[in-house]
């Protein structure tokens, strides 16, 4: 049996203002290494709260959650910020890069904030990383300069630049036309594939969920089926 | 690593907003300028006015004041009991200091003192026509006058050395020369408290700067002073010492005192007005530094607070790829600071520039003799407190936006797409 990356012991949330209204009801379940999860359901079914409480960034809420078989629970701002930059890489639906830094460096932020390896062998990495996606060519142009497509790719890129237990994805091709959206689908696929990566991904898209490994649907704050 | 992290991000943050940036910089620069060429200038000023009176005045003064006998007789008889003792006046005490070559000659081998000047006063009339103005004549040694008291610097015509070697010269104030309208080379005529009559030639004029004090001082040799009041060599009202160091002059005046038997005045009670208004001089400059530079610090939060809402996406981002709320806050901080330190340092060199420019602006005033231009003090000290200033106030500056950016929370920013 692969090693488990990720598990919920009962989940739950609430939103007290002005009323207690239950967003989560007590979710359970886990993830292995090189699965390729999607989770789907209606807008409003707490789909995008749950991805932001197994990613660490919320922390108001009932339960555990273990990442590589340690507790979150409990543990300091800074502490979970580490977790972040060391065990878990993000693509959002919008690419949130730094129109500051080229894309090149975008990539190299978290690398060199983890400080795992030299500058040097970050830079060399981070190109690496480009290449998987293709978009090397572009690595000394500044985002704003790039596609749509082309600066998702890029997220992506920062999302494994630090080799993270698992990437998770708010609507990656939420943003996207079908053209992008498959070729970022295809980059998924192959990471998975190849690389053994561990995906999470929270979309509306059934298409896209289809051809994940394993969908988790959710409907009003509860897995219906996993 | 980190910290070169940081330093990174701070300065692509700054440079994306270079105008802003260079804005907060330029209120600092302004602020730090006017700090150093203000405090330059009013302590220029504060020295000059003090100079005129602190290089005048010995540290401390050694002479025996008019009193009564600090051990009446009766007690030196018996001291058991309590004496009622009424209508006390001051005894047979001359105003010489007793024993003064032998003092002087203790004092000049006294390793904290840096000179002794020995001064004779003498009550006398200038003799105008028919007319007598009261006056009062130094004597003095001209060579330790001029190395202690800068005495030369205030004979503005005629040479202070004539004052040795022109046998019966006086070197009168200016003011007073004016009322007796005689010029250097003639000779005025002074009666002395004992009645008589001399006459001295004038070699010189004094001019102290302060009115009061030119009508009624004249300067002449010891020699000649004990001359019209018609004592011998060893008598000496005053001593007059210069210290190495200024501030031990309260001890070394009680010293003096118990050792010598004799008064001593130290100069810090002597003119404790001088210094009063000197420090009302700095509060002030001061002050309205320390208002600029507050106005600067607003603008640097006003500038940070706009840089926060719009690098909202930017810093949710960071946050969420690991760097957590301290990394977040020590860039803005980064941010504040490096605005305070170039501001300031530009500041530094713009006061020091400025400071140059007035130290040239020309001011010529008769009561001044010694000052041709604006007085400027370019002491260290005020640049290290400006720069210092300048640094504290942008740090608190950022205090308050760095913190509300490290509690920005991704999740709000990040959903709120």
């Amino acid at each position: 049996m692969s090693k488990r990356i990720l598990e919920a012991q009962s989940i739950s949330k609430s939103f007290h203002d002005p009323v207690t209204i239950p967003i989560l009801k007590n979710l359970t379940f886990s993830i292995d290494q090189g699965e390729f999860v999607s989770v789907t359901g209606k807008s409003g079914c707490g789909k995008s709260t749950l991805l932001y409480i197994l990613s660490t960034m919320d922390t108001d809420y009932e339960g555990d959650l273990f990442i590589d078989g340690v507790s979150m629970k409990n543990k300091s701002e800074k502490e979970l910020a580490r977790v972040r930059n060391e065990k878990i890489g993000f693509v959002f639906q919008f690419h949130y890069l730094l129109n500051e830094f080229s894309v090149l460096e975008n990539v190299m932020l978290p690398g060199i904030k983890l400080g795992r390896y030299s500058r040097m062998e970050t830079e060399d990495r981070a190109m690496q990383k480009l290449k998987i996606l293709g978009i090397h060519e572009q690595a000394l142009k500044r985002p704003n300069q790039l596609s749509g497509g082309q600066k998702q790719r890029v997220a992506i890129a920062r999302a494994l630049i630090n080799d993270p237990l698992i990437v998770m994805g708010d609507e990656p091709t939420g943003n996207l036309d079908k053209k992008n959206s498959e070729v970022v689908f295809d980059i998924f696929k192959e990471l998975t594939e190849s690389f053994n990566q561990t995906l999470l991904v929270v979309t509306h898209d059934n298409e896209f969920a289809a051809r994940t490994h394993r969908i988790i649907e959710m409907e009003d704050g509860q897995i219906i089926s996993a | 690593m980190k910290g070169a992290l940081i330093i990174n991000i701070a300065k692509a943050l700054l440079l994306a907003r270079w105008r802003q940036t260079l804005v907060a910089a330029i209120g600092v620069m302004f602020s730090i300028t006017m700090f150093i060429t203000l405090l330059g200038f009013m302590t220029g000023l504060n020295d000059m006015l003090d100079g005129l009176i602190v290089n005048r005045t010995p540290h401390v003064r050694l002479f025996r004041d008019v009193k009564a006998n600090e051990q009446q007789a009766i007690r030196l008889f018996s001291n058991d009991e309590y004496h009622f003792i009424q209508s006390i006046r001051p005894g047979m005490s001359s105003q010489v200091v007793d024993n003064a070559p032998a003092i002087i000659r203790s004092l000049e081998k006294d390793k904290r003192v840096l000179g002794v000047s020995p001064k004779v006063t003498a009550q006398v009339f200038y003799n105008v026509g028919t007319i007598d103005l009261t006056g009062v004549i130094n004597g003095i040694n001209v060579e330790a006058e001029e190395k202690l008291f800068h005495f030369d610097e205030y004979v503005p015509m005629g040479r202070a050395l004539d004052l040795k070697t022109v046998p019966n010269s006086i070197i009168l104030g200016k003011a007073a020369a004016e009322k007796m309208q005689v010029e250097i080379g003639e000779n005025i005529q002074v009666t002395t408290s004992l009645g008589e009559r001399y006459t001295l030639k004038v070699v010189g004029y004094f001019q102290s700067g302060i009115q009061d004090i030119d009508k009624v001082q004249s300067y002449c040799s010891i020699a000649t002073t004990q001359k019209l009041i018609g004592k011998p060599a060893s008598y000496i009202t005053d001593i007059n010492v210069k210290l190495y160091d200024i501030l031990l002059a309260p001890a070394l005046a009680k010293e003096y005192h118990s050792v010598y038997e004799t008064d001593a005045e130290d100069i810090q009670s002597a003119n404790a007005q001088f210094e009063t208004g000197s420090d009302v001089r700095s509060i002030i400059s001061y002050a309205v530094g320390i208002t600029l530079l507050i106005v600067a610090g607003f603008g640097i939060y006003n500038i940070l607070n706009m840089m926060i809402y719009e690098k909202m996406d930017s810093i949710a981002i960071l946050k969420a790829t690991g760097f957590s709320g301290t990394d977040v806050k020590n860039i803005f901080r980064t941010i504040a600071l490096s605005i305070g330190l170039f501001g300031g340092s530009f500041g530094l060199l713009f006061g020091f520039l400025v400071s140059k420019f007035v130290d040239n602006i020309p001011f010529i005033t008769p009561a001044l003799p010694t000052i041709k231009t604006f007085p400027v003090n370019y002491n260290p000290k005020y640049y290290f407190i400006g720069i210092t200033f300048s640094l504290i106030t942008t740090y608190l500056a950022g205090l308050f936006p760095s913190r509300k950016a490290s509690k920005i929370d991704p999740v709000i920013i990040i959903r709120g797409k």
